[in-house]
């Protein structure tokens, strides 16, 4: 049963990953991540972490991917293009190196096996107060750490994506009338899109 | 039946190799945001099978902070790319090679 059920979600883990490699449209290739997240969660429960599988259903598919569907969808973000400009280095030496890799950690782990022992149905469960003992008696320092991490992060995220304000409104401000804040807006306006045209 | 825990690593070497791979590969930024995504969850794995072997609760909280920075880190990212794309109008990493935006 155990072993059905890891084959099952490693292939799906796999699978979805290749189809985000494979796939040319980012949306696809979020949804083939959300399958690899979930079914990684499945694992996670295999080997006994419960807190950690519901917290990856949670954080990761739940929160950092819908994050991503709503970028794509935000920019609409087209099909890719192959562009193969300066990325033909990354063919010559990354597929060799991608299997170099590969071969290499999976030689390691393969040698190892019987060193490592194995995992079955009914092993021990690290349930969420065995965590949270150790979180907060040992690391309750970085815990407090993250915290601001994170408020530091809303604060960048807010200050990247924000809009800057659009130069014509802030001169149509002064009330000396239509006629004359148009003609400003327009004079204001002009130079500064054709430096943001220059510039692009 | 016992699956053995280096099946679990090699699981987690093998989609370590599918991200990097789409992150040499991918030509879209938000695609390459994501294969970033997949390596951290590659290690997460390795991370959790080994401490279910050496029955350690320090490697899965070790996740737990990989999950916290993971997620600051996408709402920068995420961000960082939309002010990309507001400047350049693109999301093809090749014409985004200037460091000045």
């Amino acid at each position: 049963m155990y072993f059905v059920l890891f084959f099952i979600f490693a292939g799906l883990c796999v699978a979805g990953a290749l189809n985000l490699l494979l796939q040319r449209h980012p949306i696809n290739s979020a949804l083939s991540l959300i399958v690899v997240m979930t079914s990684l969660a499945v694992l996670y429960l295999l080997l006994g972490a419960e807190f950690l599988a519901a917290a990856q259903v949670i954080v990761y598919s739940g929160a950092i991917m819908v994050l991503f569907t709503f970028v794509i969808m935000l920019l609409n973000a087209g099909e890719e293009e192959r562009t193969l400009g300066a990325s033909q280095m990354a063919y010559l030496v990354g597929v060799p190196g991608i299997a170099a890799l590969l071969g290499l950690l999976t030689y390691v782990f393969l040698s190892e096996t019987t060193a490592l022992g194995g995992s079955r149905l009914g092993d021990s469960i690290v349930t969420t107060s065995d965590l949270s003992r150790v979180l907060f008696r040992d690391l309750l320092l970085p815990f407090e750490v993250t915290s601001v991490l994170i408020l530091i992060a809303i604060l960048g995220a807010v200050a990247l994506a924000r809009k800057e304000p659009a130069p014509a409104l802030v001169s149509v401000k002064p009330p000396i009338g239509a006629a004359m804040a148009q003609g400003a807006a327009a004079m204001h306006a002009a130079p500064v899109l054709a430096q943001k045209e220059s510039q692009v | 039946m016992t699956v053995p825990t280096s099946w679990y690593l090699v699981l987690s070497a093998i989609l370590f190799s599918i991200g990097v791979g789409a992150f040499l590969f991918k030509r879209n930024i938000i695609s390459i945001f994501m294969s970033i995504e997949l390596m951290l969850n590659a290690v997460n794995l390795t991370f959790v099978a080994f401490s279910h072997q050496w029955h350690q609760v320090s490697g899965q909280l070790f996740v737990f902070f990989v999950m916290v920075v993971a997620a600051a880190e996408s709402a920068v990212g995420l961000a960082i790319i939309i002010a990309v794309f507001r400047a350049r109008n693109t999301l093809n990493v090749d014409q985004v090679d200037l460091m000045k935006l």
